[in-house]
């Protein structure tokens, strides 16, 4: 059924299905990584299982393979949806979510081997970076060619977050990856030190902006509305929400770079915008979470809404984290301590990930013409297990995170260090320990989900619903 | 004219204030109050189409 009077479903069942595979290959290199923290002889000394090596693996994962397979299953079926109209371009659409599996496999193959731009999130080498620019490109024809031609009036909230994201990652991708090859596995930026440092958190801040906030923030203005049964809290809000955060998460990167060679202004510029961003993070966290207002009892048996509502939590937990630690001295503790990986992994395992996993649960027995997922005990069991393993990770990054720092700054009457780096690392293996256990715990729900999904999706009919024709 | 840094913080700073308190003039506006609220529905404007929907979302 590929006319135009089918939603295209087809590509949206792909992506999703690999949100759950990505999320489980991205999570088990992560717990592995985890492990071997605890457990160093887990790299068997070959360079291939290096933790240098194995953590951008991991990153990339997790944010673009797992979170972009989600980001591009749930815009493509929310765009469709919301603009009452079949996904424009077909064969483009089919053509991004085979290019994207590929860039994965690329990236699960180049980073082992130690290919690397050593951008921080940003590490691919150039041939996949055209790659990427390539497909991304085809991603933003498809989801505005379908804006462009929507029956309905209005361009709905969701996607205008949406479209922020495809937008300014385009624009980050660009910029960031402006470099000169010198041979097919190897190349080197174009701008020169600080400069570079500078676009490289420019980039890096407005990825966890754009790609890890604004997409899945469209994700909460679609999937939270609809599993509540009642329109977003304040429409209004929303449209405020929007401008406010996408005008001034643009400026916050510097305070990746406080007490840098980047020029001190620069640093003080990236920590007021940082301090700013709370109020439209929380606006929109807000704005969410009152969507259940009047329906708070549909929290009490619906896991779907659980990992929904727990998300907003976890988001409005981070946002206000995040902007505590731009602040210069705050930072001056936090700054390369396990802190910050907690930090990270509040908004990724906490907010990212549950919202995603909220969504999918929503998204598969739709796709595929069941009532429900096929057990919805499961999703609570899976519920309790990620809401458990993200807990277990950041309180114990968190100690571990600011112990680390003490120890650093530490010093003696005579002005020589309290503490060798060492010792700093002895104090740090049991919570190490107890960061291993939470990762496995959240991925253990993620095979929980896996389960789950296979059982759902085995012996049913792939559906694609009808585009309304009254529109 | 010479504009030193100071000074262009400063219309900078009030540039940006402006511009937020448009848009939130705009959005709290009773002219955009119907647009809006079609706009919010839009999730449940097709509920009907799906085969497996309960139609729980009806009111």
């Amino acid at each position: 059924m590929d006319s135009q009077t089918t939603y295209n479903y087809k590509v949206v069942r792909q992506f999703a299905v690999m949100t759950v595979v990505w999320g489980i290959v991205g999570m088990l290199v992560g717990v592995y990584i985890a492990a071997e923290l605890v457990w160093p002889q887990l790299s068997f000394d070959l360079p291939w299982f290096h933790f240098g090596r194995l953590r951008p693996l991991h990153t990339n994962a997790v944010i673009f393979a797992f979170g972009g397979s989600a980001l591009f299953a749930t815009s493509y079926y929310v765009v469709q949806r919301t603009c009452q109209t079949r996904l424009f371009g077909g064969g483009l659409a089919s053509f991004t979510f085979w290019g994207w599996q590929l860039i994965i496999v690329l990236a699960a193959i180049s980073f082992p081997l130690g290919i690397t731009s050593s951008k921080e999130y940003a590490e691919l080498e150039w041939p996949i970076d055209i790659l990427v620019a390539i497909v991304w490109v085809s991603y933003a024809v498809v989801f505005f060619g379908t804006i462009m031609k929507r029956k309905v009036k209005h361009i709905y909230v969701a996607n205008w977050f949406y479209g922020a994201f495809i937008l300014v990652i385009a624009v980050l991708h660009l910029v960031n990856n402006a470099e000169i090859p010198v041979s097919l596995t190897k190349s080197y930026s174009v701008y020169p030190g600080a400069i570079d440092a500078m676009v490289q958190w420019w980039y890096g801040h407005n990825a966890v902006g754009f790609f890890l906030t604004a997409g899945f923030l469209g994700m909460m203005y679609y999937f939270v509305p609809k599993q509540a049964g009642r329109p977003v809290y304040s429409y209004r809000l929303s449209v405020v929400h929007f401008w406010a955060l996408i005008s001034t998460y643009m400026w916050a990167g510097p305070h990746h770079l406080h007490y840098t060679a980047l020029p001190v202004w620069t640093q003080s510029v990236g920590m007021v915008f940082s301090l700013i961003l709370l109020a439209p993070s929380w606006g929109g966290m807000i704005n969410g979470i009152m969507t259940l207002s009047g329906a708070w009892h549909k929290l009490r048996d619906d896991p779907i809404l659980k990992f929904l509502i727990v998300s907003l939590s976890f988001y409005g937990m981070s946002t206000f984290e995040g902007p505590m630690m731009s602040i210069k001295t705050v930072n001056a503790l936090s700054h390369y301590t396990d802190w910050t990986v907690g930090h990270v992994h509040s908004g990724a395992l906490g907010w990212v990930a549950m919202v995603s996993i909220g969504s999918v649960y929503f998204l598969i027995p739709k796709l595929f013409g069941r009532e429900q997922m096929y057990s919805v005990r499961l999703i609570d069991w899976h519920f309790w297990m990620a809401t458990i393993g993200v807990v277990l990770y950041i309180v114990s990054m968190w100690i571990s995170g600011v112990m680390q720092g003490l120890m650093w700054r530490a010093v003696n009457d005579d002005g020589t260090l309290t503490y060798s780096f060492v010792e700093s690392l002895q104090a740090m293996y049991p919570f190490y320990f107890v960061r291993f256990l939470g990762g496995a715990l959240f991925l253990t729900g993620m095979l929980v989900m896996a389960y789950n999904v296979i059982k759902t999706i085995s012996g049913a009919r792939p559906v694609d619903a009808p585009v309304p024709q009254t529109a | 004219m010479h504009i030193d840094l100071g000074t262009l913080s400063g219309i900078t700073t009030t540039l940006a204030l402006i511009a937020f308190l448009g848009v939130w003039a705009w959005a709290w506006s009773s002219k955009r109050k119907r647009s809006f609220d079609e706009a919010a529905n839009l999730p449940f404007a097709d509920d009907d189409i799906d085969q497996n929907s309960k139609g729980g979302h009806h009111d």
